[in-house]
């Protein structure tokens, strides 16, 4: 087998701002002291008078990037989801989410898998804070070319975006030329009749390898990129969980607040569909290099394929 | 405008105070009524605006970061024409689109939606440093109350346009001595306020914030200070002008009643009837 080509999609992150902003000179980008993490250095690199490091402050960068906003740039708040979503929430919230200011968020290292840093660090919330803000788009990019995506079409976009980004590097899963991204429409990577794995950001690559797995116990399994958790595609998520009558939520984010119950919000009101929520259970994360955190926490190939064997069974 | 002319137009600015927040049956008098001549000084005599342009892109810009006085904002914006001195009865009421804290997507001439205090100083750094990078000449200005400086993001951002040497922001400080709980210094005293802003690199200016003389040569000076963002600390009275407000925390977040409202209007209305003898 050919070595599977793997990069963060923080890496993206910070090329696609390098990209987009040699033609859009109102992209700004800011950060609180994490550029080399956040990857937004390569922006700082090719244009030190558009970003701005706001220091340790990541409250003060929020405000900041709303009154930046108001004032015709397009600013991209660089950190990590823990103080992105976590720390700085209510200046989101209000000063960004109530008056619908066009900034977008790039929250990176999100999830558990972190890795070393551990619990303090590894942020498995964001999506449910974010979700939870009127007017908010929530993207949640499963590779390099998603991602990359993501960040042009948060860009064109007029509002507020949270871009949901990992420090571990993922496989290139979306590497073909039909490859289309578009806010709020999920994507159907294998058809399947037994039963629909809806995944998102890094487990979307596991619910294809745990698919392709499923295969060999006669288990015909659908699986469907749900890169947009808000607004979430409702008419694919009612058309395949009707089809297939047996639904699967993979993410590595709390199963409380995040895709599995964004799914389940939309199928007891228009589609009663039995459900299983694959993400961290309600527990905070742990200390460990983050493939280790991955199959331990259950949200690898094998550890989908274990859960949805049992659930079809 | 003469120091007279700005006297009887805040007196009006104070009667639209009092009206808005009796009929609402709630709101913030007492912080409005003490920032009432600096913000009539600021949109009558300081600021490049045009109340028929409000989004004017050159525009001076104010963010109200203590937004719960949003009715002396109100008041203030009404009075200079950007919508009906009549409107500010619906201040509060469902529907209105003169909402209980600032709201920048419904009312002309607000720069900045605001409310939840320590951000809004945050939001006009962000305009100053859009200015900067754009090299426009307008200018922003922030209102804090003393007690709203308890918040750390107000210190975050102090301390970024200290760095940032960001001369074209006024940071005007509304210090009335009062919060909810009673006296800031009882409370969590946040004083010496003026060294604070020193140190974290502001040009600071002690002022009377009721006395139009300072009001005006604290912004010329601040106008003419280059290589620092400047922090005005206005001394002022809480309920400045209603004789059983002045002073009172107890009036910071109340509405007065029929009848106090009556006392409170005859008394601006003196007040008024005084400045057209002068």
């Amino acid at each position: 087998m050919p070595e599977v080509k793997k990069i963060a999609t923080r890496e993206s992150y910070g090329n696609a701002l390098v990209e987009i902003g040699k033609e859009k000179e109102n992209l700004v980008v800011l950060d609180a002291d994490l550029a080399a993490a956040t990857k937004t250095g390569i922006f700082k690199k090719e244009f030190p008078d558009r970003h701005i490091d706001c220091g340790i402050a990541e409250a003060n960068m929020t405000g900041i990037a709303a009154g930046m906003s108001t004032c015709g740039y397009v600013p991209f708040i660089s950190t990590f989801a823990m103080f992105a979503a976590g720390r700085s929430f209510e200046q989101v919230r209000n000063s960004i989410g109530y008056p619908h200011l066009n900034v977008k968020i790039g929250a990176t290292h999100a999830g558990i898998s972190v890795g070393e840093d551990g619990a303090t660090h590894q942020c498995n919330e964001d999506i449910a804070l974010m979700r939870e803000i009127p007017g908010m788009v929530v993207i949640n990019p499963s590779d390099d070319i998603e991602a990359k995506a993501a960040v042009r079409a948060a860009y064109e976009h007029n509002g507020p975006v949270y871009l949901r980004f990992g420090r571990l590097a993922v496989p290139v899963i979306n590497d073909n030329t039909e490859y289309k991204f578009e806010i709020g429409k999920g994507v159907v990577l294998k058809e399947g009749k037994d039963v629909t794995i809806f995944a998102t950001g890094l487990c979307v690559c596991g619910a294809l390898e745990a698919a392709e797995k499923l295969k060999e116990d006669g288990i015909d399994a659908e699986v469907v990129n749900i890169h947009t958790i808000k607004p979430i595609d409702r008419e694919l998520v009612v058309k395949s969980a009707t089809k297939t009558g047996k639904v699967v939520t993979a993410e590595e984010h709390s199963i409380l607040g995040g895709l599995g119950s964004a799914v389940a919000e939309v199928l007891s009101e228009e589609a009663p569909t039995k459900m299983l929520r694959i993400g961290v259970q309600d527990v905070f994360g742990e200390s460990g290099p983050a493939k280790e955190l991955i199959a331990k926490y259950g949200l690898d190939g094998a550890g989908i394929y274990e859960k949805v064997k049992g659930f079809v069974k | 405008m003469t120091n007279l002319d700005l006297e009887k137009t805040a007196a009006c600015i104070r009667k639209g105070i009092v009206t808005a927040v009796h009929s609402a049956a709630s709101g913030h008098p007492g912080g409005s009524l003490s920032a009432a001549d600096i913000f009539t000084y600021l949109y009558f005599e300081e600021m490049n605006i045009d109340p028929k342009n409000p989004k004017m892109e050159d525009r001076d810009r104010l963010v109200l970061s203590k937004g719960h006085v949003a009715p002396g904002l109100y008041a203030t914006l009404a009075q200079r024409g950007y919508f009906p001195v009549e409107d500010l009865k619906s201040l509060r009421h469902t529907g209105s689109y003169l909402q209980g804290h600032p709201d920048m997507k419904h009312i002309p001439g607000v720069d900045m939606s605001s409310g939840s205090l320590g951000q809004g100083l945050s939001v006009a750094v962000g305009m100053a440093l859009a200015g900067k990078m754009k090299k426009k000449d307008y200018r922003v200005y922030a209102i804090t109350g003393d007690g709203e400086i308890q918040e750390g993001q107000i210190w975050e951002a102090a301390m970024f346009a200290g760095h940032r040497k960001l001369d074209n922001l006024v940071v005007i400080v509304d210090n009335n001595n009062l919060q909810i709980d009673g006296a800031i210094t009882d409370v969590c005293s946040p004083y010496p306020i003026d060294k604070k802003f020193e140190a974290f690199g502001f040009h600071v200016i002690n002022i009377d914030g009721n006395n139009f003389d300072e009001i005006r040569a604290a912004f010329k000076e601040a106008g003419q200070t280059k290589g620092m963002p400047t922090a005005i600390i206005a001394k002022t009275v809480k309920g400045k002008g209603i004789s059983f407000m002045e002073n009172q925390a107890g009036w910071h977040g109340k509405a007065p009643n029929d009848e106090e409202y009556a006392i409170a209007m005859e008394e601006l209305k003196k007040a008024g009837e005084a400045l057209c003898q002068k």
